[in-house]
């Protein structure tokens, strides 16, 4: 047993599956503990913001540890408030629509071109021909354009009541505030989802729910098959000829097909994450059972077997103790591989729109699930979706990488010369 | 031969039982949701109604239309008869069209999608992973854990990174449909370009994870035939590479065959995720938006024809795998003398 453990972490592929596998069960169990918030917690009133850090804008405004900077800060916020074809639509209007002569103005002047914007655009007057979608577009750049040139500064007035009041600060065009004194801030490494729930504690929470939910179908799939199997491998007859046919059964109707009925007509109110990875378990244990059964019945003629036997012990004693210890490896092998298409299969499950309905924990399938609806890759946040199939992926490549790393301690033939 | 007779007969009969039961399950377990769909249905046709036994004789004429008000048996032996007519039933959510006018439909879009994509991922994927097992030096380190990866990644989760580099980032290519929003299915050179734009993004996140999975599945199997004693031997004698190759290869493809045959069968129902994503006009779509309107006549429907097609399969690769393998032909012989 010992040596057997020695060989298993000096094979080079279970090592790299196991410290993957470790690095992300210790992600999803100690990640939301040193988390300021809780996984399913809705800060940002906002869909997707991105990824970074974020600042109260009042506590900079106020703050008294204000350095005044001689830098350029105009140029930052033109190219902030205007990209190269928003300048190209200026010069376009200005030359249709302001009365400029062609050529005059290029966007390589920006002084230039806003000096003559600031005289001639006028968000009032109607032209022929002009869609409303243009004009509107034309009025927003205005609005972000309005105040760029400017070095005056700008007056903060305090809000009492909803009413303005006198002046309390001003801030100098050129003020800094350096981002350590501002005390209120928050850092989202991986933004928000469409709920403004912060997605790297979501997802470790919900890396952590799905091994367990996997490790449930797993041991419920794995227990089925295990018990199923030897007792049609050893004991035959007439056992045999059912158990073989409700294997061959399931077998062939397609497992994610009963999934997907059995999944359905479970009420929503009872579909929680445990009932559905016992679902999962029961529609995955026939393939474990065959692969039992196969091996118990080239056990059940050995010597040792047949002398426990005479010696007069009992089915279940010679199976547990004779039989069992001989096909263990191989269970444990078994029971990786459900636990890793355990995983995939809620995955799916979710998108589809019929896994766990929890609003306490969030699962990678749900985290997939809600991405979609909230239409994330139309918006462009690929922070809320590229990292949990990131995680599902190296969670089953781990299992996977783990049973290959298995596979080749026990069946020396398979080992890379 | 009369051993290939019963060998066959007994497994005709094992999956007619099969299709029986799978029949059954279909039938059930979606009517054993909660909630009656027909509700829906009838309010929207009882909308302006306010004398409520005029509404309750509405209802009662949907019941009966959709042969609710019998008892579960008896709906299902009215199922069945319809369904050796070829007639699988109405839809809820599409009222007025029948399962099968939709199904029809959507199941052409799925094979034209899984067929060829399976076929070449297969070919792609067995060559790659013959070669990786022939040569195993550099190659092989390289290209094994990167298959490895793209072989654990879910299905859709390929169909999810080509959608956002392709599609979104670079905007190469369209990312919905099956065909253009603004295109009607005419026979014109425009909207066959469009079918075909639509079609790379689903067609290559198929290719890629059927390649990952065969490739490695393929050289398992080279290397264990590569170390098998027959193989030594035949070294030892002196016979060149290349014949023995042959030989080899032959051997090895016999698991990938079945795999294929099956691949095939499931390829229906294979990728009803990834299709949703792309919302490309087959079966799974279908599928899935059935699920989400309570639908269950549609549901019954498409199950029942992935669970047939899959059972089809598998009769297919049986009998193909006592014509191909030699050592199924000699149990017979044996069994029959």
């Amino acid at each position: 047993m010992k040596h057997q453990l020695k060989q298993i972490f000096h094979s080079p592929k279970f090592v790299v599956g196991f410290v993957i596998f470790v690095v992300m069960l210790s992600a999803a169990i100690f990640y939301p503990l040193i988390s300021s918030v809780s996984p399913l917690q809705s800060i940002a009133k906002a869909n997707f913001i991105p990824p970074g850090r974020y600042i109260n804008v009042q506590d900079a405004v106020e703050s008294t540890n204000k350095v005044l900077m001689e830098l350029d800060v105009v140029s930052e916020r033109v190219s902030a408030a205007l990209s190269a074809s928003d300048k190209e639509k200026m010069i376009v209007w200005l030359e249709e629509y302001g009365g400029v002569e062609a050529g005059t103005l290029s966007a390589d002047n920006i002084e230039e071109l806003l000096e003559a914007w600031y005289a001639k655009y006028d968000p009032n007057t109607r032209f022929e021909g002009m869609l409303t979608s243009t004009s509107k577009e034309y009025q927003r750049m205005n609005t972000r354009v309005s105040n760029v040139l400017s070095q005056n500064g700008v007056i903060i007035a305090e809000m009492v009541d909803g009413e303005l009041v006198k002046s309390s600060t001003t801030v100098r065009s050129q003020d800094f505030v350096g981002v350590k004194d501002i005390p209120n801030q928050f850092y989202f490494p991986l933004g928000t989802d469409n709920f403004g729930r912060d997605v790297l504690t979501q997802m470790t929470s919900a890396i952590g729910t799905s091994l367990r939910l996997g490790l449930v179908a797993g041991l419920v799939a794995t227990a089925i098959g295990l018990t199923l199997g030897l007792l049609a491998g050893y004991v035959g007859g007439i056992i045999d000829n059912v158990i073989t046919f409700i294997t061959n059964l399931f077998t062939v109707i397609p497992g994610f097909v009963l999934l997907i009925l059995i999944s359905y007509s479970i009420s929503q109110t009872t579909r929680g994450v445990n009932v559905v990875a016992v679902v999962i378990g029961l529609t995955a244990w026939p393939w474990t059972c065959r692969s039992v059964r196969s091996q118990v019945i080239s056990l059940r003629n050995r010597d040792h077997v047949n002398l426990s036997k005479l010696s007069g012990h009992s089915l279940v004693h010679v199976v547990v103790f004779d039989v069992l210890p001989y096909i263990a490896s191989y269970v444990v092998m078994a029971l990786i591989l459900q636990i890793s298409s355990a995983i995939l299969a809620e995955a799916q499950l979710s998108m589809l729109g019929l896994g766990p309905s929890t609003t306490k924990v969030a699962t990678l399938g749900l985290m997939m699930n809600w991405a979609q609806t909230s239409s994330a890759w139309q918006l462009g946040a690929w922070w809320a979706f590229l990292p949990v199939i990131a995680s599902i992926a190296l969670v089953s490549f781990s299992l996977n990488l783990m049973n290959t790393g298995l596979d080749q301690v026990f069946n020396p033939q398979l080992r890379d010369s | 031969m009369k051993g290939y007779v019963k060998y066959y007969g007994q497994k005709l009969i094992w999956y007619l039982i099969t299709f029986v039961i799978a029949l059954m399950l279909n039938f059930f377990l979606p009517r054993l949701m909660p909630g009656d769909p027909v509700a829906n249905l009838a309010s929207d046709a009882t909308a302006g109604m306010t004398d409520s036994s005029q509404i309750q004789l509405v209802v009662q004429q949907y019941k009966e239309r959709f042969g609710l008000d019998k008892s579960y048996p008896e709906q299902f032996l009215i199922f069945v008869r319809n369904m050796f007519q070829g007639d699988l039933g109405v839809s809820f959510t599409q009222y007025p069209r029948t399962v099968v006018e939709i199904i029809s439909e959507s199941i052409g879009w799925t094979i034209a999608l899984q067929l060829p994509a399976i076929i070449v991922g297969w070919l792609l994927g067995n060559v790659l992973g013959a070669i990786a097992a022939y040569i195993r030096k550099g190659f092989d380190k390289v290209a094994m854990p990167f298959f490895m990866l793209i072989s654990s990644m879910p299905a859709f989760g390929m169909a999810i990174i080509l959608l956002w580099i392709f599609g979104l980032t670079l905007k190469w290519l369209p990312i919905a449909g099956g065909y253009g929003f603004d295109l009607l299915p005419t026979a014109s050179w425009e909207f066959v370009v469009s079918i075909i734009r639509h079609y790379q993004l689903p067609f290559w996140s198929m290719v890629l994870i059927t390649v990952g999975g065969q490739s490695i599945g393929m050289r398992s199997m080279s290397i264990y035939e590569l170390n098998a004693d027959y193989v030594k031997y035949s070294r030892f004698l002196g016979i060149k590479d290349r014949k023995i190759v042959g030989y080899v290869f032959r051997n090895a493809m016999l698991p990938q065959i079945t795999g294929l045959a099956l691949s095939l069968g499931t390829m229906v129902g294979g990728n009803i995720v990834a299709e949703m994503i792309f919302s490309y006009p087959g079966i799974g779509t279908t599928l899935v938006q059935a699920v989400t309107g309570g639908d269950y006549p549609l549901i019954s429907g498409c199950t029942l024809i992935i669970t047939v097609l899959v059972l089809i399969a598998n009769l297919v690769v049986e009998i193909l795998y006592g014509i191909i393998d030699p050592r199924v032909k000699a149990a017979q012989q044996e069994s029959a003398a």
